[in-house]
């Protein structure tokens, strides 16, 4: 069984967001694989585990192959990096076309991508232009008989979904536990192929996958002003923390 | 040329959820000062009866698509009528919520109508006759401005509890929306869904949340917070800690990777205020932390803090709010 596993790179949470010229200073931002596809990559290395065939990681517009290089060290066997300086301005529906058309260079019989990393669009987009089926926020996934059955989460529980294969699925926590890579991972990382594909070589035009989207700026989200610190023993402080809701802060 | 709002009304346990009426409103502002005309859409079986609700929020046409193969949401079944519906009325704006149903909509129809989508918004303003939307990115610590200009529709999702639900009546005229389904349109195949009996609300619409940290110290720990938010009618949510150990549903985890929520009034107890954390509640119009520590991030965060054992402070001021309730 073939796998593709879509991968993107994202900032650290820990990271100071600058602002400047009305757009993010991405200089000095500290990257991590994005924690969703931690998720994809290691089932479709317990898929191969379990029936064979090949993990590719696909990657859109990533600055940095940190991340590839990561998932390369957990056991995936390739990767695909497009990079085009058209993607600079691109949005999900970019993404999506340049993804699925990377897609399309190989043989795949599953596509397995984090569920969100920004927007929880890309994924569920390439499905589409692919012309496959997905299940989304996906915590356990069975493939057996060209079908996928999948645990789901949906507001108040979990439904089970099943589609025929090849389909997209998309990764929540909960579905695995991401492996560490091991030392002998790491060094044979070193070695696995990342082929670098340009739009031109996917046969795909800047204009074709042109952003719908127009940013128009990035912002910090204005300062809180300090809040109140409700000092005394505990009865009065409930107390008066009680009173304030009501009357200041009109919330109860 | 297109024209118009279209608001997506996501129906539960044959409800309209009310982050719709919240979008109709919103809607009906814009449409006050674009001219437009503001249309909404019900999807799924046995529906037509909510018709009326979305006319009392300003609805002044009602799409209703119907059909035995709606009964339960599918994304292929319902993009499809979704994605046919907008090319044939051709608005210019579709709103959904920012739901995990409307999600996993969005996407799948703006791809289908080839769509600019702009997910989990917290505001819409009209600037220079078009649009533009607010979203948080980077795990709320920057914010963006978009338009859809490119597209049509613009497409957005719009974050549950953020615009203001304000009854103002439309035309509200109904229309039967003849669903073109066939079976390849349907490769989802729902075997079972297991629903979690809860008489608390969901968290991304609870207006209320009492929310525990590990300093709830274990599973029985969230006793205290459960008798707190059921006096107020409001949901229990936890931060990863607790989910990670166990103590707690996942379902129940605010955060970057948890639940996005903004309810009224969010209250952090036994939280440290982690970054990841803040990433799931800091849009909450009311913050309050009880911790043991003082020096806590989780204060910077917050309106009003007890410094105070959460055993101790959650139980007294569940009694208080109760005497202010009752007054
Ligand atoms: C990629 C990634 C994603 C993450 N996503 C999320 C997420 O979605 N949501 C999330 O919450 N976290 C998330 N985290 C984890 C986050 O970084 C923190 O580890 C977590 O939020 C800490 O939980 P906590 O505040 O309950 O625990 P702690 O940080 O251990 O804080 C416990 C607090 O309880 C206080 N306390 C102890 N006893 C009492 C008492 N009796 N009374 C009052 N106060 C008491 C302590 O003073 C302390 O401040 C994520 C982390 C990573 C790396
Ligand atoms: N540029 C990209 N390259 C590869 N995969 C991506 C990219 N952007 C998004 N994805 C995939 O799509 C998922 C959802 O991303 P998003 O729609 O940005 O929330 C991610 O978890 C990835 O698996």
């Amino acid at each position: 069984m073939n796998i593709a596993v879509l991968l993107k790179q994202t900032f650290d949470t820990e990271a100071k967001i600058e602002i400047a010229g009305g757009a993010i200073n991405k200089k000095g931002v500290g990257l991590i694989i994005n924690p969703y596809d931690e998720y994809a990559v290691e089932e479709a290395l317990k898929l191969k585990e379990k029936n064979g065939g090949e993990v590719t990681i696909i990657s859109a517009g990533a600055d940095t192959p940190d991340a590839m290089r990561q998932a390369l060290a957990m056991g995936a066997d390739k990767a695909i990096s497009v990079e085009d300086p058209a993607l600079a301005g691109g949005d999900e529906y970019t993404t999506a076309v340049v993804l699925a058309k990377a897609v399309s260079t190989i043989p795949y019989d599953l596509v397995l991508a984090g569920w969100r990393e920004g927007s929880a669009q890309v994924a569920v987009r390439v499905a589409e232009e692919l012309g496959l089926p997905h299940i989304n926020v996906v915590t356990k996934l069975d493939i057996d008989g060209g079908k996928a059955t999948a645990t789901r989460d949906i507001e108040g529980g979990n439904e089970i979904v099943e589609v025929p294969v090849p389909a997209v699925i998309t990764a929540q926590k909960g579905l695995n536990e991401p492996r560490y890579p091991s030392m002998k991972g790491i060094m044979q990382a070193k070695k696995k192929p990342i082929q670098k594909l340009s739009l031109g070589d996917l046969g795909l035009s800047a204009d074709q996958v042109a952003a719908k989207v127009k940013v128009q700026s990035y912002f910090l989200p204005s300062a809180k002003a300090a809040g109140k610190i409700i000092g005394g023993e505990a009865p009065q402080a409930a107390a008066e923390l009680a009173r304030l809701l009501r009357e200041e802060a009109n919330a109860i | 040329m297109a024209k118009g709002i279209l608001v997506f009304a996501e129906v539960k346990d044959g409800k309209v959820k009310n982050v719709a009426f919240e979008m109709l409103s919103a809607g009906r502002k814009i449409a006050g000062q674009t001219g437009d005309e503001l249309a909404a859409v019900l999807i799924g079986k046995g529906v037509a009866g909510l018709a009326g609700s979305l006319a009392e929020y300003g609805a002044d046409k009602i799409y209703v698509a119907e059909d035995d193969k709606l009964a339960q949401y599918t994304t292929d079944a319902y993009s499809k009528v979704l994605a046919d519906l907008i090319k044939e009325t051709d608005p210019a704006t579709v709103l959904l919520g920012c739901t995990v149903l409307g999600r996993d909509l969005a996407a799948k129809t703006a791809q289908k109508v080839k769509a600019g989508l702009l997910s989990d918004c917290i505001a819409i303003d009209v600037e220079g006759g078009g649009l533009v939307f607010t979203r948080p990115v980077y795990s709320g610590k920057a914010l963006l401005k978009a338009g859809v200009p490119e597209s049509s529709p613009a497409m957005a999702t719009i974050r549950p509890n953020v615009l203001t639900a304000e009854p103002a009546a439309g035309k509200g005229e109904v229309v039967n929306y003849a669903v073109n389904l066939d079976a390849s349109d349907l490769r989802q195949v729902i075997k079972d869904v297991i629903l979690q009996v809860s008489s608390r609300p969901e968290l991304t619409e609870a207006n209320v949340i009492v929310s525990g940290g590990r300093g709830v110290k274990g599973p029985e720990g969230f006793k205290v917070l459960e008798d707190l938010a059921d006096v107020l009618g409001g949901a229990v949510g936890a931060s990863r800690a607790c989910v990670d150990a166990g103590w707690i549903g996942q379902n129940l985890q605010v955060g970057q990777t948890g639940k996005v929520v903004s309810p009224t009034l969010y209250f952090a107890c036994g939280i440290s205020g982690a970054i990841q954390h803040m990433a799931g509640m800091s849009s909450s119009k009311c913050i309050v932390a009880i911790n043991k520590d003082e020096e806590a991030a989780i204060f910077k965060a917050a309106d009003y803090g007890i410094v105070g054992d959460l055993f101790e402070v959650v139980p007294i001021l569940t009694e208080e709010i109760k005497k202010v309730i009752a007054k």
